[in-house]
């Protein structure tokens, strides 16, 4: 299919470029690494004397949250490669050729996919010398649920950068969203130690769920509800995100 | 190659909806260089957005290289090439790649790609910078590398807009060397906007004079020029008497307009005048002047220019509309 090429073609140039520029890839990673380092040890004293958490220990809490912020704010600024992209006029190039408009999103989306996932494992590895212990099983769908959340995040970023064309449009607008959105779903602590008013609101929040679900990943509760809800919102948030995403590409072009 | 009726876009703005082109007609045949001219924010780029389906029409209808524009952009994409004003490449990116890229989204296979890309190059002076990044590039090799871009799939029929704004003097030239080699070497029909005369001049078959969103003239530069505005005469002559002699003269030339005379400072005075053809009247108009005892100071014919079709047409002169 026509579709599937072009989209590799896009995928491949993509992958070339963050490859050549790992800067990027690396302060990506640098952020968790210091939560890890700096602020995971704070974390051990309050798990041994606050009830109400969740079982497992302070790595099995704490890692799940850093992997859903990892692929929330990793994708949420993809938009700004975009802006730039489109100000050098790549963007209209492409859509000048017969290519799909899709493929022209979807290429890009599969590169930071493949960007998160790796720094994501790298994450996870790094944490195991740190007390880190979850069986594998449970990784790789933590790992998965992240694919999802990069997908979709990234879509919706390369959407509103579309729409907005200026970084400076962009900025405030992602921190608008994503920091009221990681707050509310328990990513430092988990909300189950939350006041009764704060859990109701972030029960609205599908972020929320999907944490508790990476969580139950991690403690090796597959088969629970929890794991079930977190990787059911995982799935609905990506084809959201993919959907206004693929419109908003489709938008100014026959 | 291009044929549009009333094509026509309105952008909706915070203040209001701008007609941005209104009701364009026009035809380009095969082996054509046509050049749209006119200033700034007459509807060049948004009329070729709209040709190249990268804008959707409000109104009108086209066929591009044998297809609908409305009903079959995509097999437009497929045969038309596009180069955009502001360049098309990233700065980090490599030249080869970037050229591949481009192909292979047109269906090229990489090795065609790569062939036909390192001939283009060799062909518009780009030897030897394949591997180079874009950013790297002079604004003369970065521009012609972006025509590169939209030839590298063999199109039939490539879009320019603006395609030597910001060059100078040197690559300009270079560059319409460049342009009408794609169409006398390769038989490229080839469309560009331009606000430049000197460019219209030199490499258009064909000049449609847009302004404000409508088409006001067509045709050769040189048909446009003579049917629009003849030559000028202008005499000078040192003494206010000389001055009302020559008018008189010059009123009763063949097909003479606008005779009129003006005071210059130590030049004594200039008496100005249009003729169809200057060089035949001037002849007539010196013995006749000579029977009248006027020895002018000095003669100058000046041939009619595209800023003077651009001013007849719509009482503005490009260079301050532009």
């Amino acid at each position: 299919m026509a579709f599937l090429r072009e989209s590799w073609i896009v995928f491949a140039r993509a992958l070339r470029l963050s490859l050549r520029n790992p800067v990027w890839v690396v302060i990506g990673l640098v952020q968790p690494v210091l939560y890890l380092a700096l602020f995971a040890p704070l974390l051990k004293k309050v798990v041994e004397s606050t009830p109400g958490l969740p079982p497992g220990d302070a790595w099995q809490i704490f890692v799940p949250g850093l992997l859903i912020q990892l692929g929330i704010f990793g994708a949420a600024f993809v938009g700004f490669g975009l802006i730039a992209e489109w100000r050098a006029g790549v963007i209209e190039r492409m859509r000048v050729t017969p290519a799909h408009r899709m493929a022209l999103l979807v290429g890009r989306v599969a590169r930071d996919v493949v960007v998160l996932l790796v720094q994501a494992t790298l994450l996870t590895l790094v944490a195991v010398p740190f007390g880190l212990r979850a069986p594998v099983g449970g990784v790789l769908l933590a790992l998965l649920v992240v694919a999802f959340l990069a997908a979709a995040f990234s879509s919706l970023s390369y959407a509103a950068a579309l729409v907005l064309k200026s970084e400076d449009a962009l900025a405030p607008l992602l921190n608008g969203i994503a920091i009221p959105l990681l707050l509310l779903s328990g990513i430092l602590l988990p909300m189950s130690i939350a006041p009764a008013w704060l859990q109701t609101l972030s029960d609205v929040n599908p972020l929320k769920h999907i944490v508790d679900g990476v969580r139950a990943f991690f403690r090796g509760d597959l088969g629970t509800s929890t794991a079930g809800w977190g990787l059911f919102w995982a799935a609905v948030l990506v084809l959201a995100g993919v959907l206004v995403g693929t419109r908003t590409f489709r938008r100014e072009s026959a | 190659m291009i044929h549009a009726r009333s094509l026509a876009r309105t952008f909706r703005t915070r203040t209001g909806p701008v007609e941005a082109v209104r009701g364009v007609d026009l035809d380009v045949e095969a082996g054509e260089i046509v050049g749209f001219l006119g200033p700034n924010g007459a509807g060049k780029t948004t009329t070729l957005r709209m040709l190249t389906t990268l804008l959707v029409p409000t109104s009108g209808s086209a066929e591009v290289a044998g297809c609908d524009l409305l009903h079959d952009p995509v097999g437009v994409r497929r045969r038309i090439g596009y180069v955009a004003q502001g360049g098309v490449t990233l700065p980090q990116a490599r030249t080869g790649e970037e050229v591949v890229d481009q192909a292979r989204l047109y269906g090229v296979s990489s090795r065609d790609a790569r062939r036909r890309g390192q001939e283009l190059f060799d062909q518009l002076d780009l030897e030897g910078l394949w591997g180079r990044t874009c950013g790297s590039l002079s604004g003369g090799q970065r521009r012609r590398l972006d025509i590169v871009m939209g030839l590298v799939h063999s199109p039939g029929l490539v879009f320019l807009d603006e395609p030597t704004t910001g060059l100078d003097p040197q690559s300009r030239a270079n560059l319409w060397g460049h342009i009408r080699g794609l169409r006398d070497e390769l038989g490229v029909t080839v469309f560009l906007t331009t606000h430049y005369l000197d460019e219209a001049d030199a490499l258009c078959d064909r000049l449609l004079v847009i302004d404000n969103g409508a088409i006001v003239a067509g045709g050769t530069p040189e048909h446009l020029k003579r049917a629009v505005s003849g030559d000028a005469i202008t005499l000078t002559v040192r003494e206010p008497a000389d001055a009302d002699t020559s008018l008189l003269v010059v009123k009763d030339l063949p097909g003479a307009e606008g005779a009129a005379s003006r005071e210059v400072a130590e030049l004594g005075s200039q008496v100005t005048v249009r003729v169809p053809v200057g060089g035949a009247a001037l002849p007539g108009l010196l013995r006749a002047l000579d029977a009248r005892g006027v020895t002018p100071e000095a003669v100058e014919v000046r041939r009619p220019t595209l800023d003077d079709v651009f001013l007849s047409l719509t009482g503005r002169s490009l260079r301050d509309a532009g």
